[in-house]
C-alpha cells in the first residue's frame, strides 16, 4: 500500500470577495513529484501556502504526514521544506551565514558548503543578500529549504525568472530530490517542466481543479487526439468539411483536420487532390499539455 | 526556549546592524552629536532656570524686593509667587510645587535690627529642581549675610540643605540622554524591523524553521541591551570628558536600561505589528516616541517644566526610566529609585505580553 504524504480534502479560501481557492482536493503519495500548472491568479501559492501551514483555509481539511500543518506547524517544520514565491531574506546577510543560521536552528550539522556547491551558488557564498540576482536569490531559496532534508519539499515557481543553464540545473535538483525518496509538490507555468519532471499534473484556475493524473492522462482524457495539418486556404477547408464531414479549422494558410481513424487521412487528401491544391505543409500531430491547457484555460475565461 | 536559536539569531541580527551605515550612525554617532550640542548650548548657560515659589508674609519692602530680586539675578531660578494668604503645605502639594521659600513676616525688621530669623525651605529631595532652588537660595542668603554682618549670620534657612550637592545641567543630560537612547534606539529599529520584515515576507521564512516569536523577541531584547550599554558608556564618557559631568557609576543603572529595553522593543514590536504598511509603522513610532523624546527628562528636567506638563510627563514610560537613572547616577537615592523600577517593570511586562500576542509571523 502506497501511503499519502499530501491530502487537502475541498480547501476553501477567499480574500474578501475573492475565491482564491474554490473546492480544491488534493491527493499526493509519499515520493511522488506532483506539479499544479495554472495561469496567473489561479489560486496555486495560496494552495501550497494552507499545505505549508502559512495560511489557514476557510473550509477544507489538510493533512501533511498525518498532520494537520495549522496546528501542528512546530512538529512540521522539521519535516518539511519550503521555497515560497518571491522568496526574501535579510538585507546584508551572505548565502552562507542564512544556511548556516538554518543549520542551527534546525539542529543540523552545517551543510553550507555541500548546498550552494549543489545549486551551483558557490561563487555568491559571501556576498549580501540584497546584491544578489533574482535567480541566485531563488537558488538560495531552494538551499534553505533543503537545509533540514525535509521529507517534503514545496517549491512554488522555482524556475521563473532563471537562465535556461539555471533551470536546467534546477531540474537536476529536483531529479535528485526524487531520486533520494523526497516528496515534491511544485508549481510552474512551463507545461514542458510539468511535463518533464511531474509524475501528476493538476490543471488549476479560479481555484479548482480542471483536471488531473500522468500528463499522458491528462492528454488523453482532455486532448482531442490528432490532427492532421496541412497548407490551404479556408476555402479548402470547407472543402473538406463538406465532403467528409471532418471537424475542421483553418488560420494563417493552415488547416487543421481532426483525425479518428487512418481512412480519414486518405479521404482528406482525396479532397486536396480533387481541387488541385499546392501542399507545403502536412503533419500528423498529437495534442500536447499545452494545447490541452490553453483549451482548458480559455473555456474557463470565456465562461466568465 | 533554545539559547542556541537566541544566539544564532543574535549574530545574524549583528551582522546584519554592523554592516548598515544608518543603523550604526542613529545609534552610536548620533546620541554623541545631541550631547555635544545640548551640552555647549546649556552648560554654561541659563537654561536651566527652575521655578522656586516665594510665600511673602512680610509684604512689599525694600528688604524683601531686594531679596527676591537677588534670586532671580541668580538665573538658577525663577521666581513664583505663593499668595500669602495659603497655607503653604497645602498649596505645595496641591501644585506639585517641588521647591518653596516662606519669607517670615518679621523679615525686615530683623535684617534691619540685626537679629537672627530662619526662612522656612520646602524642597522634594529627589527632584532635581529643587537642587538649583537651594543653591540659588544659599547664594543669595550668603550674600544678604556676607553685607549684614560678615561676621554672624543673620538669615539662616531651615531645612538642612547644605548636605545636598549641588548639581549642573550637563549631570542630568547624562542620564537624560542615555534613557534617550533607551528610548529611540530600541524603538525605532523595532519598528521598522517589524514591519519590513513582516511586509518583505521575512517574518514568513522565519516561522517555517524552528526559531520561535518568543526566542526571537528574546534575541531582540538581548541585542538592544547590548547596543544600550555601549551607548550609555558613550554617553558617560562624553559628559564626563567634554563637560565635566558628575555622575556616579553604579550597578544600579543596568536594571533600569534593561526594563528599558524590553519596554521600548516590546512597545515598537506592537507598533510595527498593529500598522499595515511600513510607513504607517514609522508614523504610529513617531507619535509614541517624540512625546517621550522630550517630554520625560531627556533634556531638561522634568521639575523644570509647568505643571501641566508635568502631569503629561508622569503618564509616559521614559520618565520612570530616566527619573530612576536620575535617583541612581546623581542621587544616589535608592528609595525612590524602587518606585522607578517597580513602575518601569510592570510597564514592561505590560507591554511585553501585548507584543507576543499581537504580533504574528503568519497572516491567516
Ligand atoms: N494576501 C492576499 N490578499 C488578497 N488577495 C490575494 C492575496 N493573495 C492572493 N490573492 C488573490 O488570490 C488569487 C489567487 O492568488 P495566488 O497567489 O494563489 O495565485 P497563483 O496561482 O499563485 O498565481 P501566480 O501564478 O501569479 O503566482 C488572486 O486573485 C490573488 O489576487
Ligand atoms: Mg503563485
Amino acid at each position: 500500500m502506497t501511503q499519502t504524504a499530501i491530502a487537502a480534502e475541498h480547501l476553501v479560501k477567499s480574500y474578501g470577495s475573492i475565491k482564491a481557492v474554490d473546492g480544491l482536493s488534493l491527493n499526493i503519495r509519499k515520493g511522488e513529484v506532483y506539479s499544479l500548472l495554472g495561469p496567473n491568479g489561479a489560486g496555486k501559492t495560496t494552495t501550497i501556502e494552507i499545505l505549508e501551514g502559512l495560511r489557514r483555509p476557510d473550509e477544507g481539511n489538510v493533512s501533511i504526514l498525518s498532520m494537520d500543518p495549522w496546528k501542528n506547524a512546530v512538529e512540521l517544520r522539521r519535516k518539511v521544506g519550503v521555497m515560497p514565491q518571491g522568496f526574501n531574506f535579510i538585507a546584508k546577510i551572505t548565502p552562507k551565514e542564512a544556511i548556516r543560521h538554518y543549520c542551527t536552528l534546525f539542529g543540523v550539522p552545517d551543510n553550507s558548503k555541500e548546498l550552494l556547491e549543489l545549486v551551483d551558488l558557490t561563487d555568491m557564498a559571501r556576498v549580501s543578500f540584497e546584491h544578489l540576482s533574482g535567480g541566485q536569490k531563488q537558488k538560495l531559496g531552494l538551499c534553505l529549504a533543503m537545509a533540514n532534508s525535509p521529507e517534503i519539499i514545496f517549491l512554488d515557481e522555482p524556475t521563473t525568472g532563471l537562465d535556461p543553464q539555471a533551470r536546467r540545473n534546477m531540474w537536476d535538483v529536483i531529479k535528485r530530490l526524487k531520486s533520494e525518496g523526497k516528496t515534491l509538490l511544485l508549481t510552474t507555468h512551463y507545461l514542458e517542466e510539468a511535463e518533464r519532471l511531474a509524475d501528476r499534473v493538476g490543471i488549476v484556475d479560479h481555484g479548482r481543479m480542471l483536471a488531473e493524473g500522468t500528463p499522458d492522462d491528462i492528454i488523453g482524457e482532455h486532448g482531442n487526439g490528432l490532427y492532421l495539418r496541412i497548407s490551404g486556404t479556408a476555402e479548402l477547408a470547407s472543402r473538406i468539411r463538406s465532403a467528409t464531414g471532418l471537424e475542421c479549422s483553418s488560420k494563417d494558410g493552415l488547416v487543421d483536420i481532426k483525425i479518428d481513424a487512418n481512412e480519414n487521412i486518405v479521404n482528406v487528401l482525396r479532397v486536396v487532390e480533387s481541387v488541385h491544391s499546392k501542399l507545403s505543409v502536412l503533419e500528423l500531430k498529437r495534442e500536447g499539455l499545452e494545447d490541452v491547457f490553453v483549451k482548458m484555460v480559455g473555456r474557463m475565461e470565456g465562461n466568465e | 526556549m533554545k539559547p542556541s536559536h537566541i544566539l544564532s539569531d543574535l549574530v545574524i541580527y549583528f551582522k546584519n546592524f554592523a554592516r548598515s551605515r544608518e543603523g550604526v550612525f542613529f545609534t552610536f554617532i548620533f546620541p554623541v552629536i545631541l550631547i555635544a550640542v545640548f551640552g555647549s548650548i546649556f552648560s554654561h548657560g541659563t537654561g536651566g532656570s527652575v521655578p522656586l515659589y516665594v510665600q511673602n508674609l512680610n509684604g512689599t519692602t525694600g528688604v524683601t524686593q531686594e531679596f527676591l530680586a537677588g534670586l532671580n539675578q541668580t538665573h538658577l531660578v525663577k521666581v513664583h509667587m505663593i499668595p500669602a494668604d495659603v497655607n503653604v503645605q497645602n498649596y505645595i502639594t496641591r501644585n506639585s510645587v517641588t521647591a518653596a521659600l516662606v519669607i517670615p513676616s518679621t523679615f525686615t525688621d530683623a535684617v534691619r535690627a540685626n537679629t537672627t530669623t530662619t526662612l522656612p525651605f520646602y524642597y522634594n529631595p529627589t527632584q532635581s529642581s529643587s537642587q538649583f532652588a537651594a543653591q540659588a537660595i544659599n547664594l543669595v542668603v550668603e550674600h544678604f549675610n556676607a553685607q549684614l554682618s560678615g561676621t554672624h549670620s543673620i538669615i539662616s534657612v531651615s531645612q538642612n540643605t547644605n548636605s545636598v550637592v549641588a548639581t549642573s545641567y550637563i549631570d542630568y543630560l547624562v542620564p537624560g540622554l542615555i534613557g534617550f537612547t533607551i528610548l529611540t534606539s530600541p524603538m525605532f529599529s523595532t519598528t521598522y524591523i517589524v514591519s519590513s520584515y513582516k511586509k518583505e515576507k521575512i517574518f514568513r521564512q522565519f516561522s517555517l524553521t524552528p526559531l520561535t516569536k518568543s526566542e526571537w523577541l528574546f534575541s531582540r531584547f538581548t541585542g538592544s541591551f547590548i547596543i544600550a550599554l555601549l551607548s550609555a558608556g558613550e554617553m558617560i564618557a562624553t559628559g564626563v570628558i567634554l563637560f565635566d559631568a558628575r555622575v556616579i557609576l553604579t550597578p544600579l543603572v543596568l536594571p533600569f536600561i534593561l526594563l528599558g529595553v524590553v519596554l521600548f522593543v516590546s512597545l515598537g514590536t506592537i507598533a510595527g505589528a498593529l500598522a499595515k504598511t511600513e510607513e504607517g509603522a514609522s508614523v504610529i513610532g513617531n507619535i509614541i516616541t517624540f512625546p517621550m523624546m522630550f517630554l520625560s527628562g531627556t533634556f531638561f528636567p522634568v521639575s523644570a517644566m509647568p505643571s501641566w506638563l508635568q502631569g503629561i510627563a508622569h503618564l509616559l514610560p521614559l520618565y520612570y526610566i530616566i527619573d530612576g537613572l536620575n535617583s541612581v547616577m546623581i542621587y544616589t537615592n535608592g528609595a525612590e529609585a524602587v518606585l522607578d523600577i517597580a513602575v518601569s517593570a510592570t510597564l514592561a511586562l505590560l507591554f511585553f505580553v501585548i507584543a507576543l500576542a499581537v504580533f504574528s509571523w503568519k497572516e491567516e
